[in-house]
């Protein structure tokens, strides 16, 4: 059965605030290997011109990726998350985020539509500060294989 | 090291990488970023669903990409937007030796508004693994 189209347009409750803390911004850095030094000493990073240390460009998926369990929980939409595939990640930056953010999420179906036996859902992530900065837009689009096929009788 | 805006001109190269992609790091990069689906750490789960092997989170590998750019800016922060298609995954073999992604790009335009669009290209055994990668920087100077 493909999704239901009408999910289109629905916007989740804000998740709850995600501290985001300079060893978390280093482990991450470390696990992608980019030895800038923005991510790993506050006086680098104040010399840039930020106030403390940042993260690196990706790092928002730590935040869309459990946000995105929201839509996947959610029993009436019915996703099949072991048959979905990441098929495109885009990430607008309003500002860099950076380590004593406190974050929230929002969760927002933009499309959903259905080609070739397969379902395409694209999430959008709003990420801002707790006092309702924007921060980061995280889209996403999943690919859930095969749920789009007709049911074989 | 910082490049300047009136450094840069559409058509550039940017400085290549070569960046190998071993077991060791699918599994630091699941544990940083909390992503622990088996596909990337269990061969045995790979296989059953029709992959050659272990495969690199699609995320580590437009991670990796996405440090063309944050090393030739010198400035993390200066990125506005980065965004690819994850077209082919990066198999990630248990032989000691692991993957490697060849990561390159270019100027793709100055924009009238002063930010920079880099296209970027990542290969992994000859193959293009990330389709439309591109990032918008904006560049001081």
């Amino acid at each position: 059965m493909p999704l239901d189209q009408s999910f289109i347009g629905r916007e989740y409750p804000p998740t709850r605030p995600y501290e985001v803390g300079r060893e978390k911004i280093r482990e991450f850095a470390e696990a992608i290997r980019d030895d800038s030094a923005l991510y790993r000493d506050i006086e680098a990073a104040k010399a840039a011109g930020y106030p403390d240390v940042i993260a690196p460009p990706t790092f928002a998926v730590l935040l869309s990726m459990s946000a995105q369990e929201t839509i996947v929980e959610d029993a009436q939409l019915g996703l099949d998350y072991s048959r979905v595939v990441h098929g495109q990640q885009d990430f607008t930056h309003h500002r860099p985020i950076r380590a004593g953010d406190e974050l929230v999420t929002v969760v927002h179906v933009d499309d959903i539509r259905a080609r070739a036996g397969n379902d395409f859902l694209t999430v959008r992530v709003e990420i801002g500060t707790a006092g309702g900065e924007a921060v980061c837009t995280a889209t996403s689009m999943l690919v859930a294989r095969g749920t789009a096929e007709e049911e074989q009788t | 090291m910082t490049v300047q805006l009136s450094e840069v001109a559409e058509g550039d190269r940017l400085p290549e990488l070569s960046i190998p992609v071993t077991r060791a790091d699918l599994v630091r990069y699941a544990g940083a970023s909390g992503d622990f689906n088996p596909l990337h750490w269990n061969e045995r789960f790979a296989v059953d669903v029709g992959l050659p092997d272990v495969i690199a989170h699609g995320m580590l590998t437009m991670a990796l990409a996405g440090r063309l750019v944050t090393e030739w800016t010198g400035d993390p922060g200066a990125i506005l937007h980065y965004g690819a298609r994850f077209t082919r995954p990066v198999v990630v073999p248990d032989d000691g030796a692991g993957a490697r992604v060849e990561v390159s790009g270019k100027v793709a335009a100055k924009n009238a508004d002063g930010t920079v669009k880099v296209s970027i290209t990542a290969r992994s055994g000859g193959q293009g693994v990330l389709g439309g990668a591109s990032a918008t920087v904006r560049l001081p100077g």
